[in-house]
């Protein structure tokens, strides 16, 4: 492998996509929304009730999660009312959501890579360089998977800066992140957008348009909501341990993606899938 | 002489479709060499399979002595090819194009910025360097595609369609480009076209292709022998000849037929060396002679002579 042909081709489709703006504002979007205007409501909603006795009642959200997790408990213990529905929505409830953020910006990415190139005919100049087939692979995959995690760390860091600012009043300190959400960030983050990746890439060498490849890889939300469901039933905990174990999972998947990928990957086969 | 590129019995199908079937010949070093058919020929597919984009479905080629198949990374850093369409990043700036292909060829990175520059100012594209390829007109695009194909100096070029959708000025400038890198730079060139008068402009020999299947090979006057033995010499006089001096002309050895049409003489004669015994004849028989022109057929009259030859 050419680290140099596998940086170029990877700066290449950054810039591209940089310049492809339709695409990618609108993916903005939504984890704008997610990492400011969700949990700056969550925050706030106990100042337009007159009492917490709905949200705290063993029917209400925070009840039901104390129900289904006796793991929180001791998370939890010393709280005020207040205090237990900031950390519980904005610790807990919403940390699954920030699995959906590698793959959603993975997907987009990934989907450019050879399905774009074939849209606007540049494939062809690319297959006739040097560069094999497994470094194409490769090459395309970085692209998508830097941007991926660099992008979901920086929203993780905002989401921070929101929540612990707009939660300063009750909290009273900087309490966010919990220990619980470093290995969902840092651990299991990079392997969803590494298994993403992967997956879009090689979809995108076998369909023709941009939007094919977007609209088939973005069924891979539905794994993700897998977990996010788990964790807001109280089925599946992401605990420290829970993360860990997930993580390395997805990452054994994702080497198998990554050496079949480049052992199966032909530009043969990009040429003449049409 | 060892031949760049060395085909035999070639092929290539892509399902019931033979796209290559059997092709075999030979270029030589420093040879403009034609690939002429229409549409669906199997020209493209011949380029592909000779840089190891495809794998033969049967046959074997060698290219600047490597097998395209296994040693296609290899090979391709020689290669300099310009494809169809001219596939450049529209979105980025021709430079910003230059300068990712150089890096994919493996152009040492102190060299590339000063070839980049080099090359954009060869190819008077210097002035629009840093606008987007979006905005360039198709001969700029060409231009710059071209300039792609020379970044990593390959002693081997294969030029797809190069002129395909250019205005005549524009299809000019690219023609006078590949002459100079093949007839001044000594490159090699494999030049798939079905725009005959520029095949004829450039090419040393041709094949015409046709369903993938190799019709003819050669150079345009071996093309010509084969398809009309002999040479037709129209011949203006100031006076009709007589007949009498038609008959005598008829018993020149070597002339095959003479055919007169008030001043003009059409004799065919089995090769040009004969052309000095006619004229002196001519003159001996008193005839005043205003012109003598070889008719050589064009490569569109070879051309559509062996495509016809196939239909019947």
């Amino acid at each position: 492998m050419n680290a140099r042909t596998l940086q170029t081709i990877a700066v290449k489709d950054l810039k591209e996509v940089e310049q492809n703006r339709a695409a990618w504002i609108p993916a903005l979007v939504v984890p704008l929304i997610f990492v400011i205007a969700l949990p700056l409501g969550v925050i706030l909603i106990p100042n337009l009730l007159q009492s917490m006795s709905p949200l705290m009642a063993p029917s209400g959200p925070v009840g039901m999660m104390r129900e289904r997790i006796p793991a929180l408990a001791a998370e939890l213990a010393g709280l005020d009312e207040r205090q237990t529905w900031v950390v519980l929505m904005t610790g807990y409830f919403f940390a699954p959501f920030i699995l959906i953020f590698p793959l959603m910006f993975s997907t987009i990415i990934g989907a450019e890579s050879f399905a774009g190139e074939r849209e606007r005919k540049t494939m062809e100049a690319l297959l006739y360089t040097p560069a094999s087939d497994g470094e194409l692979f490769l090459g395309k995959m970085l692209a998508a998977f830097v941007p991926a995690v660099a992008l979901t760390w920086v929203s993780f860091l905002i989401y921070g800066i929101v929540v612990n600012a707009a939660g300063w009043p009750v909290m009273g300190r900087i309490w966010f992140p919990p220990a619980s959400w470093y290995p969902l960030v840092f651990w299991v983050t990079p392997a969803i957008a590494a298994s993403g990746v992967a997956v879009t890439v090689l979809i995108s060498a076998r369909v023709r348009t941009f939007m094919e490849a977007y609209q088939m890889s973005a069924s891979l939300v539905v794994l993700v909501l897998a977990l996010v469901a788990g964790q807001v039933t109280g089925v599946l905990y992401l605990s420290l341990s829970t993360a860990l174990a997930v993580g390395l999972v997805l990452w054994l998947i994702d080497g198998v993606l990554i050496i079949l990928g480049v052992r199966t990957f032909r530009r043969e086969a990009l040429l003449l899938s049409r | 002489m060892i031949p760049v590129i060395d085909v035999e019995i070639l092929s290539r199908s892509f399902g019931a479709v033979q796209a290559v079937d059997g092709l075999t010949f030979q270029v030589y070093k420093g040879e403009v060499f034609g690939l002429l058919g229409p549409n669906g020929a199997g020209k493209t597919t011949t380029v592909r399979l000779l840089n190891g984009l495809l794998c033969p479905s049967g046959g074997r080629a060698r290219v600047l002595g490597l097998d395209p198949t296994v040693e296609g990374c290899r090979l391709r850093q020689q290669t300099g090819v310009l494809t169809e369409v001219p596939s450049l990043y529209e979105r980025l700036t021709a430079r910003e194009n230059l300068a990712i292909f150089g890096a994919l060829y493996g152009v040492p990175e102190p060299d590339l910025s000063r070839r980049v520059a080099r090359l954009l100012e060869e190819f008077e594209l210097a002035g629009r360097a840093d606008d987007r390829v979006g905005g360039f007109s198709k001969g700029m695009k060409q231009r710059l595609a071209l300039a792609r194909a020379l970044l990593h100096e390959p002693p081997l070029l294969f030029l797809d369609e190069p002129t395909a959708g250019l205005d005549p000025e524009a299809a000019r400038q690219v023609i006078e480009m590949v002459e100079r890198l093949s007839h001044q730079e000594g490159r090699t060139v494999l030049l798939c076209t079905h725009n005959l008068s520029e095949a004829q402009r450039l090419c040393d020999r041709v094949a015409v292709m046709d369903r993938g299947r190799l019709l003819a090979l050669g150079t345009l006057k071996e093309l010509s022998r084969t398809l009309w033995p002999g040479l037709q010499v129209e011949i203006g006089l100031r006076t009709p000849l007589t007949d009498a001096a038609v008959a005598s002309l008829r018993l020149l050895p070597d002339v095959v037929g003479v055919r007169s049409e008030a001043s003009q003489l059409f004799v065919n004669v089995a090769d040009e060396e004969v052309i000095p015994s006619v004229v002196e004849k001519l003159v001996r028989e008193g005839a005043r002679i205003m012109q003598v022109i070889p008719q050589q057929p064009s490569l569109e009259d070879i051309y559509f002579a062996i495509r016809g030859e196939r239909v019947s």
